[in-house]
């Protein structure tokens, strides 16, 4: 018999979104003197607030209010004092977790099952983390005693909004620096919400600098005088034009940029969950993951019985309403994002590959992509080179373990790569091979606070995460 | 996967002629199964939320797929009786609520259980084969089963022997399926793996695809006297083989967890696991089933609770 399962609605009562929210300076939400804009539910594009938009006098104004606060409380305090603050931040997001997760999904489109599960509870697990960090900064590596940069100005995307705000912030406190954050102009949220509970923390004035607004909001920040690090996550494009702008300067920098990640599979793996960690690899979030296994590379000889239940298992996907508990697949972020996948599918198809979605009813509002995979892909098409960062799976072959290295490198990326074997010997030479930051074995897209991640080549440079990631925020 | 990596599995075992390097050969030759991956698939299938018509669905669902079983040295003639009333009519107060799909007893009280539920339409499950341990001698095990078969069992509970599946004696688990498929004559054949004792997940995944080339219509986790009994994760690989199995031979075989499913909540995540993992098909207790003895209470306490809106005591149910 069928089995419909019938809607499974979280509640958004739980979240109080106000009609406008200002940015957040020295521990005080002030306004903004650029023109406001606005956020919008993907899922329906109904518009959620107003948000402040930060011109560069008010950038000026959040980074001297940084600087003040690492002259004269954040710099100077006893890392054990610091670990205390970043603590209590990271249970009062436990606390809150769930309209943290609700307004996540709200502002973002991921389904609530993923902001529930993955994204606050890991934003929450950055914050621990980096806390133990504070005070055990002399056994980390860097030195007997080292010392924080500064101010730092940090830009991140719209894929995990309070994740990513997460991986720079908890970092930067724990080892005494003072910030300065823009969120993505689609996603400021979640960041505003952030601003609250560091007051509920009571974190000193100024240590936390919230500015919105768009691209120009972000250069000024990253161009700004009084910055020393740049922290960048977001497109490879945008941060060239950022490495452009800090060379010669004294800032010091990192980059988490676009990925074009090779998910190997092969003959010997475990097929069920390889299958499984395919799907995760490019349906998790939309496919909005910059070390999305975007690229599926199959031995040849398995090929068609990998294929076969991977597109049994994806005509089980769940796509709709975010705030169904149980939707697997959300909304698209925003139109300029579907607008662009919808570009390079139809460049993949125009190209020759052969496309395939699972049927699939998608709601007329809001912005939507149905699952989709692409055969017959090869090296030179568009969809298997570019970074089409939505929920497309560029399928390729390999006849033998080289050629499948050969394969997966081949890509000006090199963020995360995943292999597929039940050999650990094929493992270990294969992540000897993959020049990858991240390279995962019989899993993917698995994140912690205590591992590194970062990219090689065009996916960026510098760790996040880890003893490694610290480093970015070490005067060393 | 279509086309298994050896030929013959689609045999159906009373016409195969299995050497043991063969079988042996194909069991090896099936695609592993990854612990952590299968552990994750079967935990996330869990956090789906079935809530108003479908969780009413699901249960009368659940109700009508019990094996509602009781396997104690105590058990009576007049037990046994009083868990067949429940069985033909759950719930005294609601006659919509359907039977459950058979009763599960020794097979020395298959008779009585036989003559209570006649006529209902209530099947009799016995186990067999000196359950639960298996240890005794082939010719005893197939008296048990015939003697259970003869006094009206309609369902045999068969149990492998699991020392000779751990000692990589196939080809003995394999005969001995083979024989007490025919001992049961009309009677339905369940194989219990006893999943607990086999451990891993591979073994799990072996042990499935040799009960169906031997003939089994059911695979089935416990015995419920060895823990852990059934597990979501366990059943994710059982189901993910009939799938596969009946893909390569067009026989479908069905799936039986017991033991350790007290909760609507975990009936439900089976039925989910069912649905989304074998398939709508899989969904009637034809092919599916829940052996449990104290799940229908939990089941029939929920059901009240969807319809009338508040939850009626424990007392409000019969103990049977």
């Amino acid at each position: 018999m069928a089995f419909e399962y019938a809607p499974a609605p979280e509640s958004r009562d739980i979240v109080d979104i106000r009609p406008s929210y200002g940015l957040f300076v020295g521990g005080e939400f002030t306004g903004g003197r650029g023109e406001p804009f606005k956020s919008v539910n993907p899922a329906n594009e109904e518009t959620l607030a107003e948000i402040a938009r930060a011109d560069a006098a008010d950038v000026d104004r959040a980074v001297a209010a940084a600087r003040a606060a690492y002259d004269r409380v954040w710099g100077p305090m006893p890392g054990r004092e610091r670990a205390k603050y970043l603590y209590r931040i990271a249970r009062l997001v436990q606390e809150r977790a769930r309209e943290l997760a609700v307004l996540e999904s709200i502002d973002n489109g991921k389904p609530i099952r993923e902001s529930r599960d993955v994204d606050v509870p890991l934003v929450a697990a950055h914050f621990f983390y980096h806390a133990g960090w504070a005070d055990k900064l002399p056994y980390a590596g860097f030195g007997p005693d080292p010392r924080p940069v500064g101010v730092a100005g940090q830009v991140i995307p719209w894929n995990f909004p309070l994740l990513m705000l997460a991986w720079k912030i908890a970092p930067a406190l724990a080892c005494g620096n003072t910030v300065v954050l823009k969120p993505a102009e689609t996603t400021p949220l979640t960041a505003l919400a952030f601003a609250e509970i560091c007051q509920q923390a009571d974190l000193p004035p100024g240590v936390v600098n919230i500015v919105t607004g768009a691209g120009e909001t972000g250069r000024a920040l990253v161009e700004h005088d009084g910055v020393d690090k740049v922290a960048f996550t977001g497109s490879t494009e945008v941060g060239k034009l950022i490495a452009r702008a800090a060379a010669g300067t004294r800032k010091r920098l990192t980059l988490e940029l676009g990925g074009k990640a090779a998910n190997v599979v092969f003959d010997d793996a475990p097929l069920d969950q390889a299958v499984e960690g395919v799907v995760n690899g490019i349906f998790f979030n939309q496919g909005h993951v910059c070390c999305a296994g975007s690229r599926l590379l199959v031995q040849e000889s398995v090929a068609d019985a990998l294929l076969e239940r991977l597109k049994a298992r994806m005509a089980t996907l769940r796509v709709g309403d975010p705030l169904d508990k149980n939707t697997d697949v959300g909304a698209i972020n925003s139109a300029a994002q579907l607008d662009k996948i919808r570009m390079l599918s139809e460049a993949g198809e125009a190209e020759g590959a052969g496309r395939w979605s699972p049927p699939c009813e998608l709601p007329q509002r809001g912005f939507w992509f149905a699952p989709t995979l692409f055969t017959g892909v090869a090296q030179s098409h568009r969809i298997a080179r570019e970074e089409i960062f939505g929920p497309v799976l560029s399928v390729l072959t390999f006849r033998t373990p080289a050629e499948a290295v050969e394969k997966a490198n081949n890509t000006p990326y090199g963020l995360s790569a995943g292999v597929w074997t039940e050999k650990g010997s094929r493992v270990l030479w294969m992540a000897e091979r993959l020049r990858a930051g991240v390279v995962w074995a019989n899993t993917f897209n698995k994140f912690d606070p205590a591992s590194p991640f970062g990219g090689y080549k065009e996916s960026g440079f510098g760790r996040e995460g880890g003893r490694h990631g610290l480093e970015a925020y070490l005067n060393v | 996967m279509r086309g298994p990596r050896l030929g013959d599995a689609g045999v159906v075992a009373t016409e195969t002629r299995t050497s043991a390097g063969e079988l042996r050969a194909f069991l090896h030759g099936l695609p592993g199964v990854d612990q952590v991956g299968a552990d994750e698939r079967a935990a996330r299938l869990a956090t789906r939320s079935i809530k108003t018509s479908a969780k009413a669905e699901a249960i009368d669902l659940a109700i009508s797929m019990v094996d509602l079983t009781t396997l104690e040295g105590a058990d009576t003639p007049g037990k046994v009786r009083a868990l067949c009333a429940k069985g033909v009519r759950p719930d005294p107060a609601d006659p919509g609520v359907p039977k459950v799909a058979a009763i599960c007893v020794y097979p020395d009280l298959a008779g009585v259980a036989a003559e209570a539920v006649r006529g209902t339409g209530v099947g009799v499950a016995s186990v067999a084969t000196a359950f639960p341990s298996g240890r005794a001698p082939l010719e005893a095990k197939l008296a048990d089963t015939r003697a259970a078969v003869a006094a009206g069992a309609t369902e045999i509970d068969m149990v492998i022997d699991r020392g000779a599946f751990l000692a990589g004696d196939y080809l003995k688990v394999h005969e001995e399926i083979v024989a007490t498929r025919q001992a049961c004559g009309d009677a339905h054949l369940k194989v219990i793996f006893e999943t607990g004792e086999l451990a891993t997940y591979d073994n799990v995944r072996r042990a499935s695809w040799l009960a169906m080339r031997a003939g089994a219509d059911f695979i089935k986790t416990s015995t419920g006297k060895v823990a852990p009994a059934a597990t979501l994760p366990v059943t994710l690989v059982m189901l993910e083989a009939v799938r596969d199995f009946r893909d390569a031979t067009g026989r479908q075989v069905g799936v039986k967890p017991a033991g350790g499913i007290r909760t609507t909540k975990d009936a439900i995540r089976y039925l989910v696991l069912v649905n989304e993992t074998a398939g709508p098909d899989w969904l009637t207790p034809r092919w599916f089933r829940l052996g449990a003895s104290s799940l229908l209470n939990d089941l029939l306490m929920q059901r009240r609770k969807l319809a009338t809106g508040v939850y009626s005591g424990p007392d409000h149910f019969t103990k049977d």
